[in-house]
């Protein structure tokens, strides 16, 4: 189902990328980065963002995303591959690239001792702007940030927040085609996420920005993208649009815990609105079919059947659901493994926000 | 965030910034950041002089020696005191390079239309700017302790001159580490390494006056021995051209062959156009 599926987005995909490749989207073929020892960050990536589009790049830490970003914003030379950002191939022509795209990065590079407007002021000099034309634009992206009442302090004092939303005014200076955001809203609270997503989607719907963005959060990408591609070990697992992903895995699952005597039967009934699976635990969980059970005929056939149910919820499928279908396994637990390891966790995995909550916590994907 | 009508995208001209306001404003970023550091320029002028004035007490019987260059230790000690300061202002320059690329701030410059050598040059254009400072002090220190420029105002000039070669030399050296170590922790290792490099060369006695073999086969290997003698120059003698050369030349030589270096270096960490 998925190879199908694959290959349905593959040919779409011809048509994005003639528009991608155009004008200031971008465009990716067979990208390849290999580090000493043959370990490949990312193993033969295809993909193309049209003007206007958000793209996310969906995968656990270490999946590849960043050094995905690197290559198309032409901080790291592909090993393979060929990619065009904004019309410009991004090995022949870097500089025409730089002048065309907006990025901000996963560490929010500021100098401590300037300030928001010396950061602005620096930024539009390095992009060719000066004089008043500079003094308008810096005012108008720190307005648009809220940072106004802050501009004047030392980047050192400002929240975790404030510096995100600051990486992001500096990316836009020269109203880049496209815009660069690696893991974005890592580490941040509920409004200043909130903030940077309203801004994200008015740059691509009013600006016509083509945004990439990578992200370990799966509501983010959910919420957010257009299109999302699912990427894991280096290469790209599943793409398409977040509600088209979720529907390749079939629709709402209900997870039934019945008496303890009445598992078999609770199963046997469930089986009638589609794939059901008992577990060692009591647990019956039933992926319902497209064909469109509803929930109130489950609801009475286990009454019908006598069933004494215990707790009955209901699990809509999540991207998380997808990256299980595709890998076997779920990104929470890839990023607890992390954890766990020891391994390079970001400070979105270890900072306490309600993204990470929101989009980890619950029930695993169901069989 | 609050909703500000912009204009759409491609409304701004895709011009090549220019490179000289580029330099301006990475210069002078470079510049206030050694200004609001408050140590960057402290420690270059305060501490060399300190030693200056432990060195002339310490040095003073040696004013008898048979063949001393003078009759005024300052205008002997105060050659070290002028390495001193750039050594000290070079490291601090290179450690606020390792810090940008540490921090990843590098990469935010490098991701603008902008020249790896226009951000290596403004980099050292505000430790250039120190060393001129460090010498106007200096100079009026070697005054106070009784020494003259001897070569004028001309001498002055090339004092000053030399300061800012000197400190560039140094910040050179830093910055190359920098770039290839990307750790500031490195840069500063170099202090102690650099220190011990200088005292390894006449800047306590005259080459010709090292009884010591071995020390002064090293302090005449060790190019500042030429750095100090150019100073000397314009203090005990009259300007000697060669000796005044010699020392800017190795200067200008560390700093012509360290900065090639770091301009590949620096280039690695981007896709070059």
């Amino acid at each position: 189902m998925y190879e199908t599926s694959v290959m349905a987005s593959a040919e779409a995909n011809v048509t994005h990328s003639q528009e991608a490749a155009g004008s200031g989207g971008i465009v990716a073929s067979g990208l390849v980065k290999e580090y000493q020892g043959a370990i490949k960050a990312v193993n033969g990536i295809d993909l193309e963002v049209r003007p206007g589009e958000i793209f996310g790049l969906l995968g656990p830490n270490g999946s590849g995303k960043t050094t995905t970003v690197e290559m198309l914003v032409t901080l790291l030379p592909p090993t393979s591959g060929q990619a065009s950002v904004a019309g410009h191939d991004v090995i022949a022509e870097p500089g025409e690239v730089r002048m065309r795209i907006g990025v901000a990065l996963q560490e929010v590079a500021l100098d401590p001792l300037m300030s928001a407007w010396d950061h602005m002021r620096l930024q539009c000099t390095l992009h060719g702007l000066d004089g008043k034309e500079a003094k308008a634009r810096a005012r108008d992206l720190i307005a648009r940030v809220d940072l106004l009442e802050a501009a004047d302090r030392r980047t050192r004092t400002y929240s975790g927040g404030m510096r995100r939303r600051l990486d992001l005014a500096l990316a836009l200076v020269h109203r880049p085609e496209v815009l660069f955001l690696d893991e974005p809203t890592t580490g941040l609270d509920p409004h200043s996420r909130a903030a940077i997503w309203e801004e994200v989607r008015r740059l691509a719907k009013q600006e016509d920005v083509a945004i990439f963005l990578t992200t370990q959060y799966l509501e983010e990408a959910d919420e957010l993208a257009d299109r999302v591609a699912i990427v894991d070990h280096g290469h790209i697992v599943a793409q398409g649009s977040p509600r088209e992903l979720k529907e390749r895995i079939g629709d709402r699952s209900i997870i039934v815990k019945p008496g303890a005597a009445d598992a078999p039967e609770a199963t046997r009934v469930l089986s009638a609105f589609g794939d059901t699976r008992g577990s060692a635990d009591g647990v019956v969980r039933c992926r319902l079919a497209h064909d469109g059970a509803d929930l109130a005929s489950v609801v009475r056939a286990l009454d019908s059947a006598g069933i004494d149910v215990h707790s009955l919820d209901v699990h809509a499928p999540t991207l998380d659901d997808v990256f299980f279908a595709e890998t076997g396994r779920t990104l929470r637990a890839e990023d607890e493994a992390m954890t766990a390891d020891g391994g390079a966790t970001s400070a979105g995995s270890s900072a306490p926000s309600a993204e990470s909550h929101s989009a980890r916590v619950g029930e695993g994907p169901p069989r | 965030m609050s909703a500000v009508a912009v204009p759409t995208p491609g409304a701004l001209p895709r011009r090549r910034p220019a490179r000289l306001a580029q330099f301006r404003d990475l210069a002078m970023r470079a510049i206030r950041s050694t200004a609001r550091g408050g140590d960057a320029l402290i420690l270059p002028i305060v501490f060399p002089l300190i030693i200056l004035a432990i060195n002339v007490k310490a040095l003073h019987a040696i004013l008898g020696v048979p063949g001393f260059p003078t009759k005024n230790v300052t205008s002997f000690a105060i050659a070290l005191t002028f390495l001193q300061g750039a050594l000290f202002s070079g490291i601090a320059c290179a450690s606020r390079m390792a810090a940008d690329i540490e921090s990843g701030f590098i990469k935010r410059i490098a991701l603008a239309p902008v020249s790896m050598l226009t951000v290596l040059d403004a980099r050292l254009a505000g430790v250039a700017l120190a060393g001129a400072v460090e010498a106007v002090f200096f100079i009026a220190a070697a005054r106070v302790g009784g020494a003259h420029v001897a070569a004028g105002v001309g001498g002055v000039i090339a004092l000053i001159a030399l300061s800012i070669l000197f400190n560039m030399a140094f910040a050179g050296v830093g910055i190359l580490l920098a770039v290839r170590t990307r750790s500031g922790e490195a840069v500063q290792s170099l202090f102690p390494i650099f220190f011990v490099f200088v005292m390894l060369s006449s800047a306590l006695m005259p080459l010709s006056l090292i009884d010591v073999t071995w020390f002064r086969d090293v302090a005449e290997a060790n190019p500042a021995t030429y750095m100090l003698d150019a100073v000397r120059s314009l203090f005990i003698g009259d300007g000697d051209l060669g000796e005044l050369a010699l020392g800017a030349g190795v200067a200008a030589a560390v700093l012509l062959l360290t900065s090639a270096l770091s301009l590949k270096g620096m280039r690695r960490m981007v896709v070059t156009p």
